[in-house]
């Protein structure tokens, strides 16, 4: 999926440059858990009253989850609830996600972040252990099940995090935090399997 | 780490993710024009900072974003209550009065020292002697 959005991003632009992630190339694999970038995605942040959420989940092909700490999935689609009228959804096919807002008239807010955050991937026997070195959240299966998502800390910036399995993450952070939040996982990936 | 219940999130999360964001209930006035220089004052820069119990406004910056209501203790730096930003203030008078020496810190002194120790003290005769 990523592979063919990077090619449509490469015939569209002729002989531009390629485009390089800042975590290209990077990885942490240990026995017990592995820390890998995640794919290029397209990222909207959505803000809307209730009265607009049946029209935007319309829009999007998916309901948007209403409900504090969850997300809702379907195909490429992820929907994240952050607060009460504002929501994360990410695309992995790179589907332009504001074309379909656009056909909603009522009132919202949507913005391309696509290039503000880079995901990153935490899977393994010891992912819940590896962010919790920096993140305050019960990431017990109780507290945090599959399919959970919020908006919280980890050492010092804030970070998205979604439970996309039982034992895998995806850490969603600001571009320029990318290197901290790799570094700081990929050591904290190395103490969890210590 | 304390946990702070978010009246958004509806559930106790790590005071990481809070930011005080001062007293609440402080009204601005409707018809800020023709207010006193006197009274602009109170409005806007007297705050009451009691030792004890507290009504703030916190804000869950890192989580939902969402501003909301807390009834804290200053002393013990206990929470009594959160509750959605906009509602009421909330009469907790008896919760903060099962919190501990520090709810008695605001109290006139004529509430204090009454009838518990007074009770206590009457079998003893002491004053008699």
């Amino acid at each position: 999926m990523a592979k063919a959005a990077q090619r449509a991003v490469a015939s569209a632009a002729g002989n531009t440059a390629k485009r390089v992630g800042p975590l290209d190339g990077r990885a942490k694999r240990t026995a017990m858990v592995s820390v890998e970038p995640a794919p290029p995605a397209t990222r909207i942040s959505l803000r809307a009253g209730k009265d607009a959420v049946p029209a935007l989940s319309k829009a999007l092909g998916l309901a948007l989850p209403d409900r504090p700490k969850t997300s809702a999935s379907k195909g490429s689609r992820t929907a994240l609830w952050l607060g009460p009228d504002e929501w994360l959804v990410i695309d992995q096919a790179g589907h332009d996600m504001l074309a379909d807002c656009a056909k909603v008239k009522a009132l919202h807010s949507a913005v391309d972040i696509s290039h503000r955050n880079i995901g990153i991937v935490v899977s393994g026997a010891a992912a819940a252990d590896t962010i919790n070195a920096g993140c305050p959240q019960d990431l017990s299966l109780a507290a945090f099940p599959v399919g959970a998502s919020t908006r919280t800390v980890f050492g010092k910036i804030e970070i998205v995090l979604l439970r996309t399995a039982e034992e895998t993450f995806r850490v969603e952070c600001w571009r320029s935090f990318s290197c901290y939040a790799f570094t700081f996982l990929a050591e904290a990936a190395r103490d969890a399997a210590a | 780490m304390l946990l702070i219940r978010c009246p958004y999130c509806e559930e106790e999360r790590p005071e990481l993710e809070f930011r005080n964001a001062g007293e609440a209930h402080i009204a601005r006035s409707t018809d800020i024009a023709s207010q006193s220089d006197e009274d602009f004052e109170k409005f806007f820069f007297i705050r009451s900072n009691p030792k004890g119990l507290i009504y703030e406004r916190w804000r869950h910056i890192h989580g939902c974003g969402r501003f909301f209501n807390a009834a804290r203790d200053t002393v013990s730096d206990k929470f009594v209550l959160t509750y959605k930003a906009g509602e009421p203030k909330p009469d907790i008078s008896r919760a903060a009065n099962d919190s501990g020496p520090a709810a008695w810190a605001n109290r006139p002194p004529d509430q204090l020292n009454v009838k518990k120790p007074a009770a206590r003290r009457a079998p003893s005769k002491k004053g008699k002697a």
